[in-house]
């Protein structure tokens, strides 16, 4: 082992997940703004923690609500914490978050951790004015992607698929089967925006966005807040819940502009994934339960493929038969995913909470049984960025 | 200043990005080159994005290339695409290595017409008085 291998490893079990939570209102909530939907999540994890707010020492926000977003967050709240962390590379980053607030406590910099997020995905641009900093005229991708062509995440994603199958030969079919499977989990969800059943029919007889995507291959776009508090080992004794145990994490970037991803049929979960492993000491035959970003069918198909649960290629043959839907061998997005559920935009967030409850044993109808184990892995940007865990109940 | 009626976002080039922009505007396509790791990259900067050498040239590059992938864009999200859905965005993988994200044209954009790994060739769209967009064509 070297010895940035065994300072990585000193992050095994070191801290715990022990809030989290939703804002009040998840879906289409026009009337509260996205510090609202942040301020309510953080509200809620610390209550489901039994952590008073006056204890948060670390803040970390990916914002979406413009520029400096633990700034904006911090004095919404009305702290003034000891250290802040505003890394924003997608919806990854609330995953990878996870282990940035890790390494602080396990540094002895933070005691409390409070990562939070707040996004009026749906009814933010009826608002006016941006979310989002607009990127500079001479930004590489203003001078050589948007000439061609400006839109949503949905265009490269598509190019991505498309790639993947050319070259492995993966069907609309297979990339169906997930719609279908992720909205059985949503049906069983009451905080799932989109519940009524749906066949591979219904996907591939839904309107192209992207070819090769159909409209529900693609995520919803919902308002929405969401919040977790993490804690060291020693302060989770003394929480309301059991800990979620954080016990292998991994981050990854390759690429920001689609044009410079090196590899358009993986992401970068190759390289955060068995460092997530490897950290846990665990192997993926003991995993129960599997939460990865599926801003699209595709999306969620190839992460499969990179965290290696199959092999490159595979993924389509591995997804059929409903086999991740619930009742089957591989439960897969168990809260009904960005696909049905809900999708601010940025949804790595939802990710964090659905596998703390899962490991708890809160998800009532579509709780997976005895689930001590699970793999969470969020995806940024242009399938730019992963943020990979896996999570343990004791 | 844009053309009459061009309504899509106009490159505004970078010094970095100067003389690939002059080389469009010629109908030439030209690429920054590493001298150290003998090898063309993209997009435009001062120095290798592979080696960090900052030893580079500017060579003309051939022009041609194969569709690494592509997308069919049924929706316009910007005003300037509204009476073209669809339309057809490329990543094009050049001779010389690098890849162009770009719009294949005169092509219908329909998938049993256009796929992975054909030839193409650049053809150049002249959108204002000072920039051409280079945009690939199949080539037959």
């Amino acid at each position: 082992m070297t010895p940035s291998d065994g300072k990585i490893a000193a992050l095994y079990k070191k801290v715990a997940i022990v809030g989290a939570d939703e804002s009040d209102e998840i879906g289409i909530v026009p009337d509260k703004s996205t510090l609202q939907l942040h301020a309510e999540a953080a509200r809620n994890a610390l209550e489901d923690a039994g952590i008073a707010l006056s204890e948060v020492d670390g803040i970390f926000s990916a914002g979406s609500a413009g520029w400096s977003p633990t700034l904006q967050l911090a004095e919404y709240l009305g702290i003034q914490p000891r250290y802040t962390d505003s890394t924003s590379v997608g919806g990854s980053s609330f995953v990878i978050d996870v282990e940035h607030a890790a390494a602080a406590i396990h540094a002895g910099l933070i005691n409390v951790a409070l990562i939070t997020h707040g996004e009026s995905g749906a009814s933010g641009g009826r608002r006016g004015g941006s979310a989002r900093p607009a990127l500079d005229v001479q930004h590489p991708s203003a001078q050589f992607e948007m000439p061609y062509h400006v839109g949503g995440a949905p265009t490269h994603y598509a190019m991505a698929c498309m790639r993947h199958m050319h070259q492995y030969g993966t069907t609309h079919e297979q990339l169906a089967e997930i719609a279908v499977a992720t909205r059985k989990w949503a049906s069983l969800n009451p905080k799932a925006m989109m519940r009524d059943p749906l066949t591979i029919d219904d996907v591939l007889s839904s309107r192209w966005i992207a070819y090769p995507f159909h409209l529900l291959d693609c995520c919803l776009v919902t308002d929405a807040g969401g919040a977790v508090v993490i804690v060291s080992a020693a302060r989770a004794k003394d929480c309301k819940k059991p800990p979620v145990w954080v016990l292998g994490s991994g981050e990854a970037t390759t690429h920001q502009t689609i044009m410079n991803m090196p590899d358009l049929t993986t992401t970068p979960a190759a390289v955060s994934g068995p460092r997530a492993f490897a950290m846990a000491g665990v192997r993926h035959k003991d995993i129960d339960v599997v939460e990865v970003y599926d801003s699209f069918t595709y999306t969620a198909l190839v992460t499969l493929e990179a965290l290696g649960f199959c092999g490159p290629g595979e993924g389509g043959a591995f997804v059929s038969g409903q086999r991740t839907a619930p009742g089957g061998d591989f439960p897969l997005n168990t809260n009904g995913g960005g696909l049905s559920y809900t999708h601010p935009g940025m949804y790595g967030m939802f990710l964090l909470i659905e596998a703390t409850r899962q490991l708890r044993g809160e998800c009532g109808e579509r709780q997976v049984p005895n689930a001590k184990l699970a793999c969470v892995n969020g995806t940024g940007g242009t399938l730019s960025s992963t943020g990979t865990l896996i999570l343990g109940a004791d | 200043m844009s053309q009459d009626g061009y309504r899509k976002p106009v490159p505004t080039p970078s010094p970095e990005s100067k003389r690939y922009w002059e080389g469009c505007r010629n109908h030439e396509l030209w690429l920054p080159f590493c001298r150290d790791c003998e090898a063309f990259y993209f997009y435009p900067r001062d120095f290798c994005p592979s080696c960090f050498s900052w030893d580079i040239e500017w060579r003309k590059g051939s022009g041609r290339g194969r569709i690494y992938t592509y997308a069919i864009q049924h929706r316009a999200w910007h005003p300037g695409w509204q009476d073209e859905v669809p339309y057809v965005t490329a990543l094009v993988q050049l001779d010389e290595g690098p890849r162009l994200y770009t719009n294949i044209v005169g092509v219908d954009p329909d998938p049993a017409q256009i796929d992975c790994d054909m030839p193409v060739e650049v053809t150049f769209e002249d959108i204002t008085e000072e920039i051409s967009l280079p945009k690939f064509r199949l080539v037959s």
